[in-house]
């Protein structure tokens, strides 16, 4: 990682704990900017935290951040001036409409009462929520719910966007919504601080993560980067006929490396992380004549990467971070 | 495996690249003005959730009815002299019950997430606070009104008027924006919007009922006497009676007033400093 582009957010050794639950116990982050930077880590693993730290909604008890060069601390005013937050945390008002919800913060946010609406009308359409925007927000499904939580952060276009968690209990439509108004942000200049529990969310959309486990970051880097730290990738081969096993075994092993026979009777996995190697492989069994019914080249994907950095999986142990704030 | 080459639908990508692209940070909006869009906000709520002044006229309104009614006669002799005694009581009750709702309101807004996306705004921090006092306003003149044209369809008559009847409306609804800090301080204290309304009338009941707003305290034992006549709320109800005579009681006027300013200045900076925290 030498990247000198400027930093959007730089944080170090933030802590915070409430009560004697020590929620986030030194995090250094370094986000350049123009980035998608994800935070990666289970329930209570203190992600929030970290968020409402550098989003001024509370003080660290130690450590220090800036966000676009202004200190959280000394300069809270100025911060609050270029962030946006998103997901679990910051919410829309549910008894209010849509459009609604908009104008209130384009109104709060310095805009004429005309622009506000105007605004709000550029949105709602942006977002295809304007057939709702009428009603109020506590009738909206899920995933309508979410855009206008966006839409209502990019009111004013923000430098920086907390999403924390933006596509939990979303259906994958939905999700698939979300994740493409996040690239179109990134491609605007935005730069984009994504929370997530989900390992694949990561690794769609962002460019280097922080995986965060009991309030501290225990590995960095970007997704290639963690994936090859845990290891090689591997050629995953299944037979048409599994009576040829051994004799496939046999010709990967002189062909490409170790191979491991898998729980089902037709398949069979090779270590390997070389692609030109594996379609070797491959052409081998061909020429052997061993009828392939099936094959793929996989990295290890990030729940394997979570379980070899942290000895535990991704499912959380629930110490709830919310319930301490 | 399932390639984004196509729009899934919901959000048309290019108008969302449009509309990232469009704005400009606009200057700052001022104090007064970010809190009277706060205070529009109140009203629009009034607007859409017409229940919640439902909930607090409902309960004055039976009392109004069941106590003139039901106990007018054994109290006062005739029901058309209790009411006389009992209205200007029912309109503070009436309006001090809507005061819980400051903090009712405000703890929804806690739990739902909606006071930090406030919190993350660059606004001037007591306004959502102070606009929400309009919201309030609103609520705090309708129950209050409610009870006033109740007692005069029910044969109440104010001997001080109209101005007096409106006197009397201005005063509690004053008291009121002082008491409501209290319930705006437990709004950010308790954990759920139930808790906030529980612990509310659990304390503002007995008090309620533990002053002259229903009978006349020289019946009741030497050391309950001695609380009544000291509890606020049998002092804002003898000034709303007097101003509704048409006799002012300056000093309950008074004394009504210093308790709200009172109530004010310690609980408005406990509200702000754990809104600013929490």
């Amino acid at each position: 990682m030498t990247t000198h582009a400027p930093l959007a957010i730089e944080a170090t050794g933030l802590e915070k704990s409430f009560g004697a639950t020590r929620a986030v116990a030194g995090v250094d982050l370094a986000v350049p900017e123009g980035a998608i930077y994800g935070v990666l880590g289970p329930n209570g693993a203190g992600k929030t935290t970290v968020i409402r730290m550098l989003a001024t909604l509370i003080a660290p008890d130690a450590g220090s951040a800036r966000v676009m060069g202004h200190d959280i601390h000394a300069d809270g005013d100025a911060v609050r001036g270029l962030v946006s937050l998103t997901g679990q945390l910051a919410s829309v008002d549910e008894e209010l409409t849509g459009r609604e919800n908009l104008v209130l913060l384009g109104r709060l946010l310095g805009l004429s009462r005309r622009a506000a609406k105007a605004r709000s009308q550029e949105l709602l359409e942006a977002f295809e929520i304007a057939e709702a925007s009428g009603r109020l927000v506590k009738h909206y499904s899920g995933g309508m719910r979410r855009r206008l939580d966006i839409a209502a952060s990019i009111v004013v276009t923000p430098r920086v966007m907390f999403l924390d968690e933006p596509t939990t209990g979303l259906d994958p439509r939905s999700r698939n919504q979300v994740w493409e108004i996040a690239r179109a942000l990134v491609a605007g200049g935005t730069t984009i601080l994504l929370c997530t529990q989900y390992l694949e969310e990561a690794d769609q959309l962002a460019d280097g993560i922080a995986v965060i486990d009991r309030g501290r970051v225990i590995a960095e880097g970007t997704p290639g980067q963690l994936k090859a730290s845990v290891g090689a990738g591997a050629l995953h081969v299944r037979l048409l006929d599994p009576g040829r096993r051994p004799e496939a075994a046999a010709v990967l092993g002189r062909a490409v490396g170790a191979v491991e026979l898998e729980p089902d009777p037709a398949a069979l996995t090779v270590s390997c992380s070389d692609a030109e190697r594996a379609a070797t492989g491959v052409a081998e069994l061909a020429r052997a004549g061993v009828g392939i019914a099936e094959f793929s080249l996989g990295q290890p994907s990030l729940d394997e990467v979570f379980l070899a950095l942290t000895g535990h999986m991704a499912e959380s142990d629930h110490t709830l971070e919310e319930q301490a704030s | 495996m399932n390639p984004t080459t196509t729009t899934a639908g919901g959000a048309d990508t290019a108008a969302v690249r449009r509309a990232i692209a469009s704005t400009e940070r606009p200057p700052r909006p001022g104090r007064l003005s970010t809190a009277l869009t706060f205070g529009w906000r109140g009203m629009l709520k009034v607007k859409h959730v017409p229940e919640q002044l439902v909930d607090v006229t409902i309960t004055p309104v039976m009392f109004v009815l069941m106590f003139t009614y039901l106990f007018g006669g054994a109290i006062a002799g005739s029901t058309s002299a209790y009411l006389q005694y009992i209205l200007p009581g029912m309109l503070v009750m009436s309006v001090l019950f809507t005061t819980v709702y400051s903090g009712i309101s405000l703890n929804t807004d806690l739990t739902k997430g909606v006071v930090d996306r406030f919190r993350s705004l660059p606004i001037w921090r007591p306004a959502p606070l102070l606009g929400s006092l309009l919201g309030d306003s609103v609520r705090y003149v309708v129950a209050g009104t409610v009870i006033i044209v109740l007692g005069v369809a029910l044969g109440y008559r104010p001997e001080g008027g109209a101005v007096g009847a409106l006197a009397a409306l201005a005063l509690v609804v004053v008291f009121s924006f002082g008491l409501s800090w209290v319930f705006s301080v437990l709004g950010l204290l308790l954990r759920s919007p139930n808790a906030v309304m529980n612990s509310g009338f659990m304390a503002i009941f007995p008090l309620t009922f533990l002053s002259n707003v229903f009978v006349d305290p020289t019946t009741l034992p030497g050391p309950l006497e001695a609380f009544v006549d000291v509890n606020p709320i049998s002092i804002l109800a003898t000034a709303s009676r007097s101003l509704m005579q048409g006799q002012p009681d300056g000093t309950a006027i008074v004394v009504s007033l210093a308790v709200a300013a009172g109530l004010a200045a310690v609980f408005l900076p406990i509200t702000t400093r754990l809104y600013r925290s929490r």
